[in-house]
């Protein structure tokens, strides 16, 4: 006796077949660097969610005796005066000494001072996001009061670690505020341009055209001078986000653009308009999934742009400004010669920088060859 | 043919120079007030008199209770004869604030051009032919620490080592005896010596950005067919390559140079004040921060022209180089 089978149980399991998310995964995850990129990336974005409890003191506490204290390295093995050690995590203090001839004040290790340090020990107060009062922090001081300077501290004695964590919130936020922001007036002017051509798209190719051969750095300064200086902190932060974005938009609207014009006249689109599918279903439920890999590996690469334009408009001072801290506002400490040939770790914001480009860039990357089905598999 | 392309490319270029300066001087007219309000409260605070006559002729001048159409009417027609109006901070007219400060900003945009083509082209050529060699590896790496490096922070770098090491100065244009020297031969020696500082800062990452086009193009052309049909027929490896796959990977690699000229003047305005350069950046930055809009809109339409002219060239060179852009 043979069993019937019924064809409708002969469904291929999900596990067997890859679908495009998948097939982009797997080449991503070939990509070494990419990965590490991705993993940094989401690192900082994670960072900047929780930067009051990952951040040791209040970022904008001074202490008028450690100016430009120097960074202090943390130690795990506690060697007390008999000779004895225990796992405890400290730092050694420093001592402000005035130089009798010069008066320059030097920092000088103190081995007989200890400030310890705990986990989640309670330091300053503070309300996460605004809303839940908390006190504790990842690392804190034992002792309530002291402080410590992992990375040194500026030229109020407010600690750069805390700032620098702090200030990841405000720049990587606003690479990503200002791309949702131009892709929006990317995906709307490269989409009506790509989708109906002729006129239209003339006069938005043009528009692009005008804004990519115009410098950038000037317009913006441009732009950001005519802020009113009695705004708030965040009316600022909003504007400036809206500057950047106002230029940036233009390499998505290319892309957008791009792939439409590639896409119209592939046949399953012609068949959806064939099938009497409307400009929007066709758009939004043929197109769109088709372009949307090239579409997030060309924001990808558009964050970065943007955490060097507005580290470069902050650090000009016509950017964000003071008492928001974003890396760009901190570098502009490090704008004198005299105080960085005093005090090198102001440059720290300037290396977070980097990190956050380089590995936004190399995740860009990795996206951009892992979302193309014809790029060479020669890597 | 190629006539005919220049010039409707040189036309072309006239509505974005008109747009340019329409942007120009929106940005004149955006801070809120009008800048008579600004220079009256900035005469009032230095204790300064207002003289309500002479702001009555400046306001008769640049008609500023007329609309904006007119108003900008009245500044571009200025601008075409070379009138860029007054700068309110340093009470000069604005023609005679920009003009040399403007010439060694071509300078230093054209320099820096330069340096990046020449150092792109054979280390892209090098990096292409010798892939996944110690030198290739060398060459993407610091490509990409070049990218991802704001120019600023570069020039910081730079300054802090050669104060702190080499205990020298590395800021400014010129020496201190050529700093108010008329120009003379000598002077333009000095400015060479001090030129390639910022020229290598400011073309490190346009540099690294045309080596990595450079080296993609020229990797998609080196394993075509042709390659090798030339190959086997004993052709000289350097000739060989210099002559069929180069010329092909050339043509992106001047479209972009197009691209980075603007990127670079941009690029310019913020080494330039790090650095303090006697070019247009550090005065249109103070005087973009004084609210001195004559004088910042007159530099920001000058480096918006530049850098539309920048354009033109590349463009032309482009031309030159592939007969096909012509016929399109």
């Amino acid at each position: 006796m043979t069993a019937t089978v019924d064809p409708r149980l002969l469904t291929t399991s999900v596990d067997d077949q890859a679908s495009q998310w998948r097939l982009i995964w797997i080449a991503f995850r070939r990509h070494r660097l990419a990965m590490t990129g991705a993993i940094i990336v989401l690192t900082l974005y994670f960072i900047g969610a929780f930067a009051e409890f990952l951040a040791p003191f209040d970022p904008n506490a001074s202490s008028s005796k450690d100016i430009y204290h120097p960074p202090q390295m943390l130690r795990l093995i506690d060697v007390d005066a008999n000779g004895d050690w225990a796992l405890r995590l400290h730092v050694e203090s420093m001592r402000a000494q005035r130089d009798k001839f010069t008066l320059e004040t030097k920092f000088v290790p103190d081995p007989s001072a200890k400030v310890y340090v705990s986990f989640f020990g309670k330091g300053d107060s503070y309300k996460l996001w605004g809303l839940i009062p908390m006190e504790r922090h990842l690392i804190a001081p034992a002792k309530p009061g002291e402080r410590f300077y992992l990375l040194g501290a500026d030229r109020l004695g407010r600690d750069m670690l805390s700032r620098i964590i702090h200030g990841t919130r405000v720049s990587m936020s606003i690479g990503l505020i200002g791309v949702s922001l131009s892709l929006m007036l990317g995906l709307i002017l490269g989409g009506i341009s790509g989708y109906y051509g002729g006129l239209i798209d003339m006069a938005v190719q043009r528009v692009v055209e005008l804004i990519l051969s115009l410098p950038t750095i000037p317009l913006w300064l441009g732009l950001s001078a005519a802020l009113p200086q009695t705004w708030s902190p965040l009316q600022r932060y909003f504007a400036i986000t809206v500057i950047l974005s106002l230029v940036a938009w233009t390499e998505l609207a290319r892309v957008v653009r791009g792939r439409f014009l590639a896409l119209r006249n592939e046949d399953f689109v012609i068949a959806a308009r064939l099938d009497g599918g409307s400009t929007r279903r066709i758009i939004f439920r043929h197109m769109m999934p088709s372009m949307m890999s090239h579409i997030i590996a060309a924001v990808t690469l558009a964050i970065p742009v943007m955490i060097i334009a507005e580290t470069s408009l902050s650090f000009l001072g016509l950017g964000l400004m003071p008492p928001t801290i974003s890396w760009g506002v901190l570098l502009k400490e490090a704008q004198n010669i005299r105080s960085i040939a005093q005090a090198p770790w102001l440059f720290a914001p300037g290396a977070a920088v980097c990190l956050a480009v380089l590995s936004l860039n190399f995740l860009g990357d990795g996206l951009r060859d892992a979302a193309d089905p014809y790029v060479q598999d020669s890597r | 043919m190629l006539l005919a392309y220049i010039l409707r490319r040189i036309l072309w270029a006239i509505p974005f120079l008109f747009a340019a300066s329409l942007i120009a001087f929106a940005l004149i007219s955006a801070p809120p007030g009008d800048y008579l309000t600004t220079f009256a409260a900035t005469l009032a605070q230095s204790g300064d008199v207002v003289d309500q006559a002479r702001l009555d002729a400046l306001r008769e001048r640049y008609g500023l209770d007329q609309p904006f159409l007119v108003q900008y009417f009245r500044w571009i027609s200025g601008v075409l004869v070379g009138d860029f109006g007054v700068s309110f901070e340093w009470q000069q007219p604005v023609s005679q604030l920009i003009g040399e400060r403007m010439a060694l900003s071509v300078t230093l945009a054209f320099a820096t051009l330069l340096f990046t083509w020449a150092l792109a082209f054979p280390i892209g050529i090098y990096s292409a032919v010798k892939k996944y060699s110690v030198g290739d590896y060398i060459v993407t790496g610091i490509g990409f620490i070049g990218l991802a490096t704001p120019n600023f922070l570069v020039a910081l770098v730079l300054m802090y080592v050669a104060v702190v090491y080499f205990g020298a100065d590395v800021s400014g244009l010129f020496s201190d005896a050529y700093k108010q020297a008329p120009w003379s031969w000598a002077k333009v020696a000095d400015l060479l010596a001090h030129l390639w500082i910022p020229v290598i800062i400011l073309g490190l990452s346009s540099t690294a950005s045309l080596i990595r086009i450079m080296r993609a193009n020229l990797l998609d052309e080196l394993h075509k067919p042709y390659v090798t049909t030339a190959r086997a027929k004993g052709l000289s490896e350097f000739h060989l390559i210099m002559k069929y796959p180069v010329r092909l990977a050339l043509n992106p690699f001047v479209s972009t140079i197009g691209w980075a000229f603007p990127h670079l003047i941009s690029g310019a305005v913020i080494t330039a004040f790090v650095l303090s350069l006697p070019t247009s950046g550090p005065l249109l930055l103070q005087a973009l921060l004084a609210q001195d809009m004559y004088l910042a809109g007159a530099f920001i339409l000058l480096l918006c022209c530049l850098s539309i002219i920048g354009m033109l060239v590349s463009d032309i060179l482009l031309a030159l180089i592939d007969p096909r852009i012509r016929y399109r």
